[in-house]
């Protein structure tokens, strides 16, 4: 390590060189045993999550995890209580099911819808275009709270001008369709958004070339445009799998009321209060709704910070 | 395993695959239509061909967003503005954000929120920054990048019970099971003190939570932008004679100014529209609670609607100027491009 800081400072013309003579300044030991330092605390609450579920009840009421290290003890019995539980008021195997039910259609409905417009904004150029992209685009600013009461009192009564039924109640209740169509609403600005700026980068020459081949939009789209999206579209579907997944408050807001509909951050946000000090069960618990996220994070790591970096750096 | 759980665990089977099976059926309904759509569409020949084009994939986004975000907001707008019934609500004029910014329960709530937004997202960049500058160091940098980053996978739930398991707290004379807890006695402090029931100090461990998740962001966007300096600026630098930490803050800094700004104020969004952390922790109780909270609280827990929209619009001006700045900056970089 420092025969790379010597070497950086006797030849300083490349910009490699450049970079690392700014990392000098930081660079010791000390900034080593930091990072590892930070590392490990940023790791150990997780670790203890972990290390909890797998511990018997008794172990859990009795002592602090890391005392495993002394009295290894592990088992799997609270995945199975937590999971398949004893009475179905406390099992969380159908809101791992609801969970599931809720993220698939949320992503590809978004995805779908968004791609659509991406392709019918960039390239079906028509008067105001660009303005209707820059409204959706503005669209973030407006916080889902804004829309969360009359969203819900639209899908519970319909639209009545007076007493004048326009559109009539769609009685939702116990369905998933409202937390399906909700996610993609909320979901569609950042997605049209970072799907835009894929999309209208792409060739000019190929579209042109496939238009005067006598291709209509629509075979443009699926012949050309979603297999030269796909590295934009999966970025985004990793954005929008874990946003579904992970939400809380949407979730409450239109699926609160029942249990056929709850997903599991729900249903645990419940057990925190009703396990109260059975720790083992809901870090178990926790787990099961972790993993999920886990697995999709770290094979599609790649992925995902390119998703984040073209959201949030450059346009 | 006895007779009745293992009927109770075929039923919850044969119910999740109805459910499932719902879910496949929609999925395929609903692309099976969209292929039909294009194929009809497709054949659409003259004067109606562009708009029907135009119409069917601009459309659907275009009517979602004004069923989901643009009227609702409107709708919002109004019932701020009305009282507490859901139905024929008298019109108060503006007496729900007299009551938001007169209530003692509600002024704590904004004081709190403001704290957060200070708080946590200056940490959390300070933090991300530091870490995207001293990682590039490591030999095992994408391991460490990963673990740091990893929170950003977790949901906000799932991140308040690992962190209110560091918090728990018992009785000094029995074993300890919260990590703050036991560290704070092998430090020296005989008797903490009940973590999240210890006002002002829980809003702080609160906070930890959000900041344990955004540094990870914070430092994956920042050291994409630090790579992206171009080299000949430090180099013209070095000439001059800048190196080592005045290289840093006077060249450095200044070029991912904009990154710094934008990672901030996202940030802070997020930390506006703080709700799952505050509810699954203390349930807004014990001095805790901030405005998403408040909102949630008021708009379908108390059913005062015309409150909660009114405390949605406060939270709608919060965030408005701080995204109005993230897009301005867009703005700014697709005229440079």
């Amino acid at each position: 390590m420092s025969a790379e800081v010597v070497e950086a400072k006797r030849v300083p013309s490349t910009g490699a060189a450049a970079a690392k003579d700014i990392r000098t300044a930081f660079s010791s030991k000390w900034a080593s045993i930091f990072i590892i330092a930070f590392t490990v605390i940023w790791t150990i609450p997780t670790v203890g999550l972990l290390v909890t579920s797998l511990r018997p009840a008794k172990d859990v009421a009795d002592s602090g995890w890391w005392t495993v290290i002394e009295h290894p003890h592990f088992t799997f019995s609270n995945y199975n209580t937590v999971l398949f539980g004893k009475g179905s008021t406390t099992a969380i195997f159908p809101y791992v099911i609801n969970s599931i039910a809720i993220t698939i259609p949320a992503t590809l409905i978004t995805l779908a819808i968004a791609t659509m417009a991406a392709y019918g904004l960039a390239w079906v150029k028509f008067k105001g275009s660009d303005t209707v992209f820059f409204i959706i685009f503005a669209l973030q600013v407006v916080p889902l709270q804004m829309s969360l009461i009359p969203l819900l009192r639209f899908y519970n009564l319909g639209v009545h001008i007076g007493s004048v039924p326009i559109f009539p109640a769609l009685h939702l209740g116990g369905k998933y369709y409202p937390v399906w169509v909700s996610h993609t609403m909320f979901g569609l600005p950042l997605a049209v958004f970072l799907l835009h700026n894929f999309i209208s980068q792409l060739p000019e020459d190929m579209m042109e070339a496939a238009r005067v081949d006598g291709a209509n939009h629509f075979r443009i789209f699926r012949q050309i445009v979603l297999p030269l999206s796909t590295p934009a579209i999966a970025a985004f579907a990793i954005f929008q799998f874990l946003w579904v997944w992970n939400d809380l408050l949407v979730a409450l807001t239109f699926a609160g009321g029942t249990p056929k509909v709850l997903p599991l951050t729900g249903r645990l946000e419940q057990l925190v209060g009703q396990y109260g000090a059975n720790w083992q069960l809901l870090t178990a618990g926790a787990f099961i709704a972790l993993i999920i996220p886990l697995i999709v994070f770290f094979s599609l790591q790649r992925y995902f910070v390119r998703g984040l970096l073209a959201g949030s750096v450059k346009g | 395993m006895s007779a009745s759980h293992a009927l109770l665990t075929a039923s919850t089977f044969s119910d999740s695959v109805g459910k499932l099976s719902q879910v496949v059926v929609a999925v395929v309904v609903f692309f099976a239509a969209l292929l039909l759509i294009f194929f009809l569409a497709g054949r659409a020949t003259g004067r109606f061909q562009r708009p029907l084009t135009v119409a069917i994939f601009v459309g659907p986004a275009i009517v979602l967003l004004l069923i989901g975000l643009v009227i609702p907001s409107f709708r919002t707008f109004y019932l701020s503005l009305h009282g507490a019934p859901a139905l024929h609500a008298p019109y108060v004029g503006f007496k729900n954000y007299g009551f938001a910014f007169t209530d003692p329960a509600t002024q704590s709530v904004l004081l709190n929120t403001l704290l957060w937004i200070i708080v946590a997202p200056i940490v959390a960049t300070g933090l991300g920054l530091l870490i995207a500058i001293v990682v590039d160091r490591m030999k095992n940098q994408s391991l460490v990048k990963s673990l740091i980053f990893m929170p950003m996978a977790i949901s906000f739930v799932g991140a308040s019970i690992i962190w209110k398991y560091v918090y728990d707290f018992k009785e000094s004379s029995q074993p300890q099971d919260g990590l703050l807890s036991q560290v704070v006695i092998f430090l020296g402090w005989k008797h903490p003190p009940n973590w999240l029931l210890t006002h002002p100090l829980n809003n702080f461990l609160l906070m930890v939570i959000l900041i344990w998740i955004e540094v990870g962001f914070a430092m994956v966007v920042l050291s994409a932008a630090i790579k992206a300096v171009p080299d000949e600026v430090i180099e013209a630098a070095r000439v001059d004679g800048a190196h080592g930490f005045g290289l840093f803050s006077k060249i450095q800094i200044p070029m991912i100014r904009a990154t710094l700004v934008v990672v901030l104020t996202t940030i802070m969004i997020a930390t506006l529209k703080i709700f799952d952390i505050v509810q699954t922790t203390t349930g807004g109780n014990f001095g805790t609670n901030v405005l998403a909270n408040a909102m949630y609280q008021n708009a379908f827990v108390t059913d005062n609607t015309g409150r909660g929209a009114a405390l949605a619009l406060i939270l709608f001006l919060g965030v408005l100027p701080l995204v109005g700045y993230n897009v301005l900056q867009l703005k700014k970089e697709r005229a440079n491009r």
